[in-house]
């Protein structure tokens, strides 16, 4: 009875945590914000950890990635990833060019194996 | 353009917008700012609706393909479509939820998942801090900071960082509201769509989907970078990334953060003293 309710609400209760350990984050990063300005050079280094944590999780997720891009060729992911850079700065910095060129590689490569 | 190295405060371009108030001194600073806004919407109510609009075109498009990939993963997994929806509605954040979805396939125990996600949601810490002095505002009740806390994403902190200091400061929090708000519900609306999705579409596609998101928030990335700091931070996490994630899984990317975000900001300090000394204190 109980392991039954357990396995039902088991993916709730999972959900509900990962919501609940997320928000701690964004909460005290309210809180810790403070009086901080934008011209504090505080604010700068901030600024620098969050572009730099970004960066890292981004090439991290493309270079090893957990879950089910693991099943897809590191050639594909790396090719993708490298034809959106180019075409971003060929296409003037089109964030939309650079993404959907990327994607559909990816998607061309995976294709065929 | 010539006014910039006369002017003692300019210094460094600490930040572009500074630098460019200091580059027309003769100028009244209201009458100039007013001539210099990017976006400027005249109330709230319209700045809400700006960030609506903003919001509609590349982030729902980007984050709308991302949680069609999230839906089909949750239907790979043998949950319901309501849970896809619940996961995007408790946590709104991809990375931390694709993991938590890869460990519930695992089996792992409810500590070993809290502890991962929040790890791999780190990032809304110092995102958060960054994010604040740009978007609050007297008129804003501090409550409302907390309350909205919960809506913060990559896209949104990107679109702000990018963006606020380009409209009157008491537009940006409404805006910040508008904007994030919709794609949220975007993404609770494609993460359903992405269930049903599951099985019409080609695997190849659904993978693509998912790929979408590092691709995405790359290039959104490099487009926000305005100062040399930040592209030396950006650069080095970069590369520390995958590194440190060998290294050690659990903290490498918070590691990443620190070590990569504090060597780009002093190599940006030392970067822009060099440019003092040559005697161009500004990029302009």
């Amino acid at each position: 009875m109980v392991d039954q309710i357990m396995t039902e609400y088991w993916p709730w209760l999972l959900a509900l945590v990962t919501g609940l350990v997320t928000l701690k984050w964004r909460v005290l990063g309210v809180y810790f914000s403070g009086q901080l300005e934008t011209t504090s050079p505080v604010f700068d280094w901030v600024s620098c950890v969050a572009y730099a944590l970004i960066a890292g999780l981004v090439t991290r997720m493309i270079i090893l990635p957990i879950g089910t891009l693991q099943e897809t060729s590191s050639e594909a992911r790396l090719t993708g990833a490298a034809i959106a850079l180019l075409i971003f700065f060929a296409a003037r910095r089109s964030v939309l060019m650079g993404t959907f060129a990327g994607v559909g590689l990816f998607i061309a490569m995976t294709w065929q194996t | 353009m010539a006014m910039t190295i006369t002017l003692p405060h300019c210094g460094a371009s600490r930040e572009y917008f500074r630098t460019q108030q200091c580059e027309r001194p003769s100028m009244p600073q209201d009458q100039y700012q007013q001539a210099n806004y990017v976006y400027q919407y005249g109330s709230t109510k319209k700045a809400v609706f700006g960030g609506v609009r903003a919001a509609f075109g590349m982030p729902i498009l980007a984050l709308g393909a991302s949680y069609l990939g999230l839906g089909s993963l949750v239907r790979d997994s043998d949950l319901s479509i309501w849970f896809g929806v619940f996961s995007t509605f408790t946590t709104w954040a991809l990375p931390g939820q694709l993991a938590m979805l890869e460990l519930y396939g695992t089996g792992a125990s409810l500590v070993v998942i809290a502890v991962t996600v929040s790890l791999v949601n780190a990032r809304f810490l110092p995102m958060m801090i960054n994010v604040m002095p740009v978007i609050r505002h007297p008129s804003v009740p501090t409550w409302k900071y907390y309350l909205s806390a919960h809506l913060l994403s990559i896209n949104s902190w990107a679109y702000l960082v990018q963006r606020g200091p380009l409209m009157p400061h008491e537009e940006r929090f409404p805006y910040y509201i508008g904007f994030a708000l919709t794609i949220w519900i975007a993404g609770m609306v494609c993460a359903a769509l992405g269930f049903l999705l599951a099985g019409v579409v080609p695997r190849p596609v659904s993978l693509g989907l998912v790929f979408l998101n590092p691709i995405y928030f790359m290039l959104l990335i490099i487009l926000g970078i305005k100062k040399p700091a930040i592209a030396f931070a950006t650069l080095i996490g970069a590369v520390m990334g995958p590194l440190l994630h060998l290294v050690s899984p659990d903290w490498g990317l918070m590691a990443t953060g620190v070590i990569a975000g504090s060597l780009g900001f002093f190599l940006g300090r030392i970067w822009e003293r060099r440019q003092g000394n040559n005697g161009s204190a500004s990029h302009g």
